[in-house]
C-alpha cells in the first residue's frame, strides 16, 4: 500500500474495526474439521460451551510439558516459573476486562462457583434478614439457586424484575423495585436462553442510587462484548473461560477490592492464609483468601491463552461479524413456516432460540445431529424463561467467533428435513 | 437419513399428533407423574385396576415425539391385561430398549410396539421411550412418586 496516500486518507472519527475472516479462524479449531455421522460438523453450541483454538490447546500442553509445577510453593525453579506464568494470566485477565487491579480478579472453577462465592461470602456477611435480593425473569439457574438458598436461610427476599415479550427487561418496572432494602442485583449480561443484551450500565447506576450492590453474570457476555468492569462501575462480575473459547473448570470472579477486603473466606485451605495455629488462622491477603487448595494451574495457563487469541483477533471485529451473522439467520430463520423466535430483543447477542410448529425441541436437535449440526435443545437452565414463554423447550442456535453463513445455510436444509420428516 | 425414517415412522408420527386414549379417566383409582428433566417431558398416567385386571390405562401431558407415541402405543399395548401380564410386558418392553434381555429383540414379537425398534439406534432417545411405561409401573405400584428419567 502506498504509505503517503493511506496517510492522506486516514482521519476515522473512530478506530476503524479490523477486519475479521471467520473463514482463517475456523481453521485454529482442529475439532471443527472433523465429521459427525458421515457429515461435517456443523457447532452451534458455544453458548453452551465453546470450541478451543489451537493455540489454547497448544498452552495447555506446553504447561505440563514444560512448565508445570505447583504455584506459590516451591523455591526451586520450575515453581517460580509456574508461578509466573499463572500471575500473569490475573494480569491478562484484569487488561481484558479493565479491572483497576489485579488483585480484583479471583480464579475460580466457573461462573457459578463466582455466584456462588458472592452469595456465601458477601451474603452471608453483608445481609439480613428482610433485606431484599433482585434478579430478572431471565437468569440462568445458577443466578437463581444460590439466592434461594441464601433466602431459605437467611430470610432475605428475592424479587424478580420482569421481561417483556420481546425478552427484553423492563427497565422502569426494575427500577420501581428497587428500595432501600435492597442490597444487591444480580443480573445478566446477556440472557444465555433468550440473547437479550441488558443495559447493566443504567443497572448499575439505578442500583448504586438506593445502594445496592450489583453482581452481573457475564458468562455469555465476555465472548462477546468487549467488558469494562470499571466503565460499567459493576462490583461484582462473574465469567467462564470455557465460554471464552478457554479450558473447563477455570472461570473468573472480578470483585472491587474493597469488597473483597471485607469479605470472609469462602472455603478454607491452602494457598488462602498467611499461617495457621489451632488456635488462629490469618488470612492471606486478596485475592488469594478466596483461592483454597491448589488451583487449576493449566487451565488457568490456557484461559490466559484464550484472552490473547481472542484479543489478538480483536473482539469488535468478532462482535461485528456476529452481529452480521445474526441478523442473517434470523431473516433466513423468519422464512421458514411455523417457526417461532423466542427472545427478538433488539439488542441482542447472537442467539437464536426458536420452535418449530409442532415439533418438539428434542426430535429437531435429533434430525439436526444426524445432519452433522450441533444444536442445544431443551430448557437451557432456565426454566422460568421457557415458562415465561409458555413453551417447554427451544431449539438454541448460538453463534462463535468461527461460524459462518455456511453453517447457518446447514441449519437451514437441516430444518428443512424436520419438515420433511414431520410434514 | 433411513434411521430417521426408522425412528420417525408414520405411525410414531400419528400417535404423537392424535395420541390415543388421552386425558384423565374419571374411573381411574390408581395414577402416576412421570418427568424428564432434561427434555422437559411431563406426562401422568392413570389406570383404572380391578380384580387383577388393568381395565383402563389413560395419559395425560406433553412431550416429544418418542414419548408420547411411546405412552399412546403403551395405553394400547396395557389395556385388559392381568396385572402380572402388564408387568411382564413392562419388563420386557424396558429390557428390549435398554438391551438389558440378553441381545434378543423381543421387540419383535411385540406387535404394536415394534415400531419403537429404531429407538434403540438412538441411545440418548431411549429414556423418552421409557417415560411412560415407568410411569405406568409408579402407577400401579402405587408409588406416589414422581418417576424421573433423563
Amino acid at each position: 500500500m502506498n504509505e503517503s496516500v493511506h496517510a492522506v486518507q486516514t482521519a476515522p472519527a473512530k478506530p476503524a474495526i479490523e477486519p475479521f475472516d471467520a473463514a482463517r479462524a475456523r481453521g485454529d479449531f482442529p475439532i471443527l474439521s472433523r465429521r459427525v455421522h458421515g457429515r461435517p460438523l456443523v457447532f452451534l453450541d458455544s453458548a453452551a460451551s465453546a470450541q478451543k483454538p489451537g493455540a489454547v490447546i497448544d498452552a495447555v500442553r506446553h504447561c505440563y510439558e514444560a512448565e508445570y509445577a505447583n504455584v506459590h510453593r516451591g523455591i526451586y525453579w520450575l515453581s517460580e516459573r509456574a508461578t509466573e506464568a499463572f500471575e500473569g494470566v490475573r494480569k491478562t485477565v484484569a487488561q481484558f476486562i479493565n479491572a483497576a487491579e489485579e488483585r480484583e480478579i479471583v480464579f475460580v472453577r466457573g461462573t457459578t462457583e463466582a455466584i456462588n462465592l458472592v452469595a456465601h461470602s458477601f451474603g452471608r456477611y453483608s445481609l439480613e434478614a428482610g433485606d431484599e435480593i433482585v434478579i430478572s425473569a431471565m437468569e440462568h439457574h445458577s443466578n437463581i439457586v444460590p439466592w434461594q438458598i441464601l433466602r431459605d436461610e437467611m430470610g432475605v427476599k428475592l424479587i424478580i424484575a420482569p421481561i417483556d415479550d420481546d425478552g427484553e427487561l423492563m427497565m422502569e418496572a426494575f427500577a420501581k423495585l428497587l428500595g432501600p432494602r435492597t442490597k444487591l442485583v444480580a443480573i445478566t449480561h446477556v440472557s444465555n436462553a433468550l440473547g437479550s443484551i441488558v443495559d447493566v450500565r443504567e443497572i448499575v447506576r439505578l442500583a448504586h442510587e438506593v445502594g445496592a450492590r450489583v453482581l452481573i453474570d457475564g458468562a455469555q457476555a465476555v465472548p462477546h462484548l468487549g467488558v469494562d468492569v470499571q466503565e460499567l462501575d459493576c462490583d461484582f462480575y462473574a465469567f467462564s473461560g470455557h465460554k471464552l473459547y478457554g479450558p473447563n473448570a477455570i472461570g473468573v470472579l472480578y470483585a472491587k477490592a474493597e469488597l473483597l477486603e471485607t469479605m470472609p473466606p469462602y472455603q478454607g485451605g491452602g494457598d488462602m492464609i498467611l499461617s495457621v495455629t489451632f488456635d488462629k488462622t490469618e488470612y492471606n491477603a486478596i485475592p488469594y483468601k478466596f483461592e483454597a487448595g491448589t488451583p487449576n494451574i493449566a487451565g488457568t495457563i490456557g484461559l490466559g491463552a484464550a484472552i490473547d487469541y481472542v484479543s489478538a483477533l480483536g473482539l469488535p471485529g468478532i462482535a461485528a461479524h456476529e452481529q452480521d451473522l445474526l441478523h442473517y439467520a434470523t431473516a433466513r430463520l423468519k422464512e421458514i413456516d411455523g417457526l417461532r423466535l423466542i427472545g427478538t430483543a433488539r439488542d441482542k447477542a447472537s442467539v437464536l432460540s426458536f420452535t418449530l410448529a409442532d415439533v418438539h425441541a428434542h426430535d429437531i436437535g435429533t434430525v439436526l445431529d444426524r445432519e452433522g449440526i450441533a444444536v442445544r435443545t431443551g430448557h437451557h437452565c432456565a426454566l422460568p424463561v421457557m415458562d415465561r414463554f409458555g413453551v417447554p423447550a427451544t431449539v438454541r442456535a448460538s453463534l462463535g467467533l468461527y461460524n459462518t453463513r455456511d453453517d447457518v445455510d446447514a441449519l437451514i436444509d437441516g430444518l428443512g428435513k424436520v419438515r420433511e420428516i414431520f410434514g | 437419513m433411513s434411521e430417521l425414517r426408522d425412528l420417525y415412522q408414520e405411525v410414531i408420527l400419528d400417535h404423537y399428533r392424535r395420541p390415543r386414549n388421552f386425558g384423565k379417566s374419571p374411573l381411574s383409582n390408581r395414577q402416576a407423574n412421570g418427568h424428564n428433566p432434561l427434555c422437559g417431558d411431563k406426562l401422568t398416567v392413570y389406570l383404572l385396576v380391578e380384580d387383577g385386571r388393568v381395565e383402563e390405562v389413560t395419559f395425560e401431558g406433553a412431550g416429544c415425539a418418542i414419548s408420547v407415541a411411546s405412552a399412546s402405543l403403551m395405553t394400547e399395548m396395557l389395556k385388559g391385561l392381568s396385572v402380572a401380564d402388564a408387568r411382564a410386558l413392562f419388563e420386557r418392553f424396558q429390557g428390549a430398549m435398554t438391551g438389558a434381555n440378553d441381545g434378543v429383540d423381543s421387540l419383535e414379537d411385540l406387535d404394536k410396539l415394534t415400531v419403537l425398534s429404531g429407538v434403540k439406534e438412538f441411545p440418548v432417545r431411549v429414556k423418552c421411550a421409557t417415560l411412560a411405561w415407568h410411569t405406568f409401573k409408579s402407577a400401579l405400584d402405587e408409588s406416589h412418586e414422581t418417576v424421573v428419567t433423563e
